[in-house]
C-alpha cells in the first residue's frame, strides 16, 4: 500500500484514504466552442501515459477532501512529491525517477 | 510406540515433556520442541504422502518452509481442519491429529497410484491435449465421464467444510527497522539497530529464533559455541525495550513503500477457543527493511530422486542436531556442494554409518572433503546416480563412478536414507516483490537481489553471503546503516571453512533423466520440461504454466532453479537470458481467516439501513441489496409471491395510494452566493431560471456528454439548493461536483454538503395522495392551486418538521415528504395509519420499477451505460438550449454524438402479451440472424404490467424513434420472439394523472 503525503494536511497517509483523479495539468479550454472537434476529443480522451514521472491528480477523499497533484514514478511506484492543486508542476529532472 | 530413531541425548527438544500425537490414525510419541516432521522421523516414518499426479510415495524432503512433499491436514475439532500444512512447520503438541493427503482409500493402498504405471501417457500438457478443444468440450463424454474424474483428482488436500470458529486479529504497526529472518545475520542486524536505539521488529517463522544456529554443532562465534552466542544475543535483544521479537511469524509479502505483511501463529500449543486469537496478521510500515531470509538447499535431479528416505543433506543435519533424530542408520550422501560434507560428518559422529559420499564434481578438494576423508569416510568423485531402489522407502542407490561409461564402474550402495545437495538458492522472494530485479552472478551461478531501493537491504545467505563470519558482519553493518552509524564490527568465527560447489538442473553427465523429478509437489519431471521446449515453448513463464512446475503451494521453492536450468539447456540459452519467473506475494500460503480478520459474517461489509428499516422488516418486507443499502423490494401479504405482491402494489398505487421508503436517495445541499451559477454549469438542465419554492428534474452529464446521473433539484432560497441523486450515484456525484468546484472553478463561492443520512424520505404516490396527506399538513397548503407539480414547501407534517416536494416517479399525483432522519420511523407510522382510510399500500423497489417503466421514466445505469446522451433517451427537452457553459455541452456537438444510427430509447410490446422478455435480450430484424451479424439494440427494462394486463419493455434501438410500429425479434433462451416497437410511454401518455 502506497504512502501519500497530503500537501494540505501535511501528513503521510495510507493510500486507502485517497482517490486517484487521473492526469494533472490538463487545461479545460476557456471557450470550448472555439476548439475543433479533434482538439476537444484530444482533451477528453488522450493522455500521456508516461513510463517514469507522471503528474497526476489525487483527492484526500477520506481526509480533508481536497484535490492535489503528485509526481509519481510509474516504474517504481514512488511518489517524488505532492503539491497543491493551484501550484505549477515542480521542475524536476527525469533522473529523479 | 518407541522412538527408535531418536538419539540418546542432544538436540533442543525437551525430553522431559513427552507428547502423544496421531498420524493417519496411528498414535506416536514425540517431545516438546519437535515438529510433526521431526517426530515422525524419530518414529522411523519417512513415507508421509502421495504425489499429486502419479500418486508416488513421497517422504519428508526438508526441515523447513520449502517442504514440497510432507503436506498434511491437521484436525483440531469441528471447523478446525487445516489442509496443506507442511509437517516441517507444524509444531508438535499433545493430542495433535494429522492426516496424509492425496490418497484414497489410504496412504498404503492407493488407487491413484495406477497413474504412475501409465506415467508416460501423463506427460506435460496431457490434459490440454486430451480433453480440450471444440470436439471434446460440452460433449456427454466430457461432462459425464472425464470432467468428474479430472475434478476428483484435481487439487491438493480437501477444503474445510465447516465455518472456522477461531478468531483472527489484525495489527497495524510501524517501526524504524524491520528484520525479516532470525538467523545469524538477522540477529546481528537487530542487535546493531536495537543497541543504537531504533524501534526494531525481528520476525522469523520458526518457533525459536536463531535460524541455522539452532542446528549448528561445529562453529564457534567470538569464542563461544554458536548456540551459546545465540542465547546471549537473544537475552541482550530481550533486554532492549525498543526491540520486539516475533517468533512463529512469517514475513510473507513486501508491498509498496515498505509495507510488510506478517502472519503470526498464536496456537502452536493447540486450540484455545475464545481466549487467544488463532493467528494475527501484521501490516508493518517500516522505515528500513533488512531481509535476512536465508537460502534454500536444492535437490539433485537424478532418476528416482523422489523416494521416501531421500532428503536434503542439511535437513538431515538439522534433524540430528536440533531435534535429536537420525534420518536413517545407513546413509549415502550425493552432493555437488561442500556443505553436504558437514552433514555427513555430523551424522558420522552421531554413529550413523555413512556408506559413501558420492560427489558429482570431478574433484572434491575443499577443507570439508579433506576432513571427511580424514575421518575415514569413503568419497567417490565424478559420480553419477543411475537410479534408486525401494518403493516406500529408499533401500539402495545405483552409482557409477566416472562420467565416461566405459570407465564407469556401476555399484549398488545399500542404505535406508540418502542425503542430497545441489547447493544453495538465495531466497529472493521478498526483495524481488519489492521490484529489486534479481541479477545473475555468473561465477557462482546464483541469482542475487537487485538494487534500486535503498529502504530495503538483503544480508547473509539471501544476499549470497554464505560464510558465517561474513553473514554476521553484513547483518551487523546493515543494522548500523539503518540507524546512521558507522558500519559494524568483526565476528571471530571458528569451524566454518569455506564451502563451494553447486549444480543446477539435471545431474552432470546424465543422458537419460528417466524418473528424475524437478518439482516434487506438482510431479514435474526433467523430461516434461524438455518436452515443453520441444513442443515450442520459449518463455520460462509459458514453460511454467504448461508443465505446472513451480505452481504448487510451495511455489517451486526447491524446484525453480533446476527447472530453469533444464529449460535453458534445452533452449540452448543462458539462464539469465531465459530469466526467472516472477515472485509474487505471498511467500507461503496465508490462511483466509488471517486475511479476513474480523471482516466476516455481520462485519463482512458495512450495511446501511434506512430509519424505517425495522418497521418494513416487521411488516414482512423482502429486502434487496442496492449498493450497501438494504431496500424493501416488496411487501408480500398472505404468502404472496413476488409477482402477486408487485401486481397488487402497482394496482393500489394507480387506483388509490402507495407509500414508498425513498430515504436512500442521495441528497446534497448546495449553498452560497454562486450556488446557482455553479449548478448551472453542473446540470445540463437550466437552473438559474428556477424560482425559490420550485423543483426541476435535472440531468447531469460527464464532460464526454453522456448521462451520468439524474434527480430532482429544489431551490429553497436564492442561494440554497437541495439536490437528490440516484441511490447508487450519491458519492460519485458529490465527488464530481467537488472536483469542478475545487479545481475548475475555485473562484465560485459555493459550498457542497452531503445530507443523504440527514433526511428520511417517504414518497406518497397515487390519486389519493393529497387526500391522505392534507389532514396532516401544518403551516402550508398542498391544494393543487397552491402546490402545483414540481413545487416544494417547508412546514410540518403531523407535527414533524418537513420539506414536501410535489414530484412523481410513478406518473401519479405524488409527493415526497422529507423529514430529519430521526423522525423517519414516526413519519412512516403516521402515514401508515393515515393511509388506512385510503386503501393505502406500502410498496417496494420492484413495484417502483414497474410503475416508472410504464411511464417510460429511465433509471440511470439501467437505461444508460455511460454511452447514452439525453437525445438518445428522448430527454433533449431537459437540456438547456439557451444557457451558457455546462459540463458536457461541447461534447453533445461532437460528430459521433449527432451522427445517424445512434441507439434511442423505445418501448417494446411482445406479440404474445404473456411473454416477459429478458433484460439484456438482443434485438434483431430477422428471427434467425446470420452468425456474426450485429444486433440492432437490446432490452434495458422488462416487466409484467398489471395496469395493462400484459408485458412491457424498454429498449435502446438503433434509429429507434423512426422504427415505431416496426416488427423486430428479441432473443430469448428458447429462440427469438416477435416484438413491436412503440413509444416508451405505456400509461397516461398525456400526463393528466400527474397534474391531478
Amino acid at each position: 500500500m502506497l504512502l501519500i503525503r497530503c500537501p494540505y494536511c501535511d501528513m503521510d497517509r495510507p493510500e486507502i484514504e485517497f482517490r486517484y483523479g487521473g492526469e494533472a495539468h490538463l487545461v479545460r479550454p476557456e471557450n470550448p466552442d472555439s476548439v475543433s472537434d479533434d482538439q476537444w476529443a484530444e482533451f477528453l480522451y488522450v493522455r500521456t501515459n508516461p513510463k517514469g514521472l507522471h503528474a497526476e491528480r489525487w483527492r484526500h477523499i477520506h481526509g480533508c477532501g481536497r484535490f492535489f497533484n503528485a509526481l509519481r514514478d510509474t516504474v517504481s511506484d514512488r511518489f517524488i512529491t505532492t503539491y497543491r492543486a493551484s501550484e505549477p508542476r515542480p521542475d524536476l529532472p527525469e533522473t529523479m525517477a | 510406540m518407541k522412538q527408535s530413531f531418536r538419539t540418546a541425548a542432544g538436540g533442543r527438544i525437551d525430553r522431559t515433556s513427552p507428547l502423544r500425537f496421531s498420524f493417519d490414525g496411528l498414535t506416536y510419541r514425540g517431545f516438546k520442541g519437535d515438529t510433526l516432521a521431526s517426530a515422525l522421523l524419530a518414529n522411523g516414518v519417512h513415507f508421509v504422502g502421495r504425489s499429486y499426479k502419479y500418486h508416488r510415495p513421497r517422504g519428508i524432503l526438508s526441515a523447513g518452509i520449502e517442504e514440497p512433499n510432507a503436506l498434511v491436514s491437521v484436525h483440531r475439532g469441528k471447523g478446525r481442519m487445516t489442509p496443506n500444512l507442511r509437517a516441517t512447520e507444524v509444531p508438535l503438541h499433545d493430542g495433535l491429529e494429522a492426516r496424509s493427503q492425496n490418497n484414497w482409500p489410504s496412504l498404503g493402498l492407493d488407487i491413484g497410484a495406477i497413474n504412475d504405471r501409465f506415467s508416460r501417457f501423463l506427460s506435460a500438457g496431457f490434459y490440454y491435449k486430451t480433453f480440450m478443444g471444440p470436439k471434446m468440450a460440452g460433449t456427454t463424454l466430457w461432462t459425464r465421464l472425464f470432467e468428474p474424474i479430472v475434478r476428483h483428482a484435481a487439487g491438493l488436500g480437501a477444503r474445510p467444510v465447516d465455518p472456522d470458529p477461531d478468531r483472527y486479529v489484525q495489527y497495524y504497526d510501524h517501526c524504524d527497522v524491520l528484520v525479516v529472518g532470525g538467523g545469524p545475520s538477522g540477529l546481528a542486524a537487530a542487535l546493531a539497530a536495537g543497541e543504537a536505539g531504533a524501534d526494531v521488529i525481528l520476525c522469523d517463522e520458526q518457533s525459536e529464533l536463531g535460524g541455522s544456529l539452532l542446528a549448528e554443532a561445529r562453529c564457534g562465534i567470538d569464542g563461544q559455541d554458536a548456540a551459546i552466542w545465540r542465547d546471549a544475543t537473544l537475552s541482550r535483544l530481550m533486554q532492549l525495550p525498543n526491540v520486539r521479537l516475533l517468533p512463529r511469524t512469517q514475513g510473507f509479502g513486501l508491498y509498496g513503500h515498505n509495507l510488510v505483511g506478517l502472519v503470526e501463529r498464536m496456537d502452536d500449543s493447540g486450540p484455545a477457543p475464545g481466549e487467544r486469537p488463532s493467528q494475527r496478521l501484521w501490516q508493518v510500515r517500516a522505515g528500513r527493511v533488512v531481509l535476512a531470509t536465508g537460502a534454500i538447499e536444492r535437490p539433485l535431479v537424478f532418476s528416482g530422486n523422489d523416494r521416501p528416505g531421500i532428503i536434503l543433506a542439511d535437513a538431515a543435519r538439522i534433524y540430528l542436531n536440533r531435534y535429536g533424530v537420525r534420518v536413517g542408520s545407513r546413509i549415502v550422501v550425493v552432493t555437488a556442494h561442500d556443505s553436504a560434507y558437514r552433514a555427513a560428518l555430523d551424522l558420522h559422529q552421531a554413529g550413523i554409518t555413512v556408506a559413501a559420499i558420492c560427489d558429482l564434481r570431478p574433484a572434491a578438494r575443499g577443507a570439508l572433503p579433506a576432513e571427511a576423508r580424514a575421518a575415514g569416510l569413503k568419497v567417490i568423485e565424478e559420480a553419477i546416480v543411475d537410479g534408486t531402489r525401494g518403493r516406500r522407502r529408499v533401500s539402495g542407490v545405483l552409482i557409477r563412478a566416472g562420467a565416461d561409461e566405459r570407465v564407469g564402474q556401476a555399484m549398488e550402495l545399500d542404505c535406508d536414507a540418502v542425503l542430497m545437495s545441489a547447493g544453495w538458492t538465495p531466497s529472493l522472494h521478498l526483495s524481488s516483490q519489492a521490484r529489486q530485479t534479481p541479477r545473475w552472478d555468473a561465477e557462482r551461478q546464483l541469482f542475487l537481489p537487485g538494487g534500486g531501493n535503498s529502504g530495503i537491504v538483503s544480508v547473509g545467505a539471501c544476499n549470497g553471503v554464505f560464510g558465517l563470519a561474513e553473514a554476521l558482519a553484513e547483518g551487523h553493518a546493515a543494522g548500523c546503516a539503518s540507524t546512521g552509524q558507522a558500519p559494524g564490527r568483526h565476528f571471530a568465527v571458528t569451524g566454518d571453512p569455506p564451502q563451494t560447489g553447486g549444480w543446477l538442473g539435471l545431474q552432470p553427465g546424465d543422458t537419460d533423466s528417466g524418473e528424475a523429478f524437478v518439482d516434487f509437489q506438482n510431479d514435474v519431471k526433467a523430461a516434461d520440461i524438455e518436452l515443453a521446449v520441444r513442443e515450442g515453448y520459449r518463455s520460462i513463464e509459458h514453460v511454467k504454466r504448461y508443465t505446472t512446475t513451480g505452481m504448487a503451494t510451495d511455489q517451486g521453492k526447491t524446484s525453480n532453479l533446476n527447472a530453469l536450468a533444464i529449460a535453458a539447456r534445452a533452449l540452448g540459452r543462458s539462464l539469465p537470458d531465459v530469466g526467472l519467473t516472477t515472485f509474487r506475494q505471498p511467500y507461503t500460503p496465508v490462511a483466509f481467516g488471517a486475511l479476513a480478520g474480523a471482516h466476516r459474517d455481520a462485519l463482512f461489509e458495512p450495511v446501511r439501513h434506512t430509519p424505517m428499516h425495522d418497521l418494513a422488516a416487521a411488516a414482512g418486507a423482502v429486502f434487496e441489496d442496492v449498493g450497501q443499502w438494504k431496500r424493501a423490494r416488496y411487501f408480500p401479504q398472505h404468502n404472496e409471491d413476488l409477482h402477486a405482491a408487485v401486481a397488487r402494489e402497482c394496482r393500489a398505487v394507480r387506483q388509490a395510494v402507495g407509500l414508498f421508503d425513498a430515504s436512500t436517495l442521495g441528497k446534497i445541499e448546495v449553498c452560497g452566493p454562486d450556488a446557482a451559477t455553479f449548478l448551472e454549469r453542473i446540470y445540463c438542465t437550466p437552473v438559474a431560471s428556477l424560482r425559490p419554492g420550485r423543483c426541476r428534474y435535472g440531468l447531469m452529464l460527464g464532460e464526454t456528454g453522456f448521462l451520468m446521473d439524474d434527480g430532482v433539484f429544489a431551490r429553497l432560497d436564492v442561494n440554497r439548493f437541495y439536490l437528490t441523486t440516484t441511490t447508487g450515484g450519491a458519492a460519485r456525484v458529490l465527488h464530481h461536483m467537488e472536483d469542478y468546484r475545487q479545481t475548475e472553478w475555485p473562484d465560485l463561492d459555493v459550498w457542497l454538503t452531503s445530507v443523504t443520512e440527514q433526511w428520511a424520505v417517504v414518497a406518497v404516490q397515487g390519486p389519493r395522495a393529497r387526500d391522505l396527506l392534507a389532514p396532516l399538513i401544518q403551516g402550508f397548503d398542498i391544494a393543487a392551486a397552491a402546490m402545483p407539480h414540481m413545487a416544494i414547501q417547508e412546514g410540518q407534517v403531523a407535527g414533524i418538521p418537513a420539506r414536501v416536494l410535489r414530484v412523481s416517479f410513478t406518473g401519479e399525483l405524488g409527493f415526497e415528504v422529507h423529514v430529519p432522519a430521526g423522525y423517519g420511523r414516526a413519519l412512516w407510522q403516521v402515514l401508515r395509519q393515515a393511509g388506512e382510510g385510503h386503501r393505502a399500500v406500502t410498496y417496494g423497489t420492484e413495484a417502483m420499477h414497474v410503475l416508472r417503466a410504464e411511464k417510460g421514466y429511465i433509471i440511470v445505469g439501467q437505461e444508460t451505460d455511460g454511452t447514452v446522451t439525453p437525445q438518445d433517451l428522448g430527454l433533449a427537452w431537459a437540456v438547456g438550449k439557451s444557457k451558457g457553459e455546462f459540463i458536457g455541452r461541447r461534447s453533445l456537438k461532437r460528430p459521433d454524438l449527432v451522427a445517424c444510427g445512434r441507439k434511442q430509447l423505445v418501448g417494446l410490446l411482445t406479440d404474445n402479451p404473456a411473454v416477459v422478455l429478458d433484460e439484456g435480450a438482443q434485438l434483431t430484424a430477422s428471427a434467425h440472424p446470420a452468425p456474426g451479424s450485429a444486433a440492432l439494440g437490446h432490452v434495458t427494462s422488462s416487466y409484467w404490467s398489471a395496469a395493462l394486463g400484459r408485458s412491457i419493455a424498454l429498449a435502446l434501438l438503433a434509429e429507434g424513434r423512426a422504427r415505431q410500429g416496426e416488427g423486430l425479434f428479441a432473443s430469448t433462451l428458447s429462440g427469438s420472439v416477435p416484438v413491436r416497437v412503440t413509444a416508451p410511454v405505456f400509461v397516461d401518455p398525456e400526463g393528466s394523472r400527474l397534474h391531478g
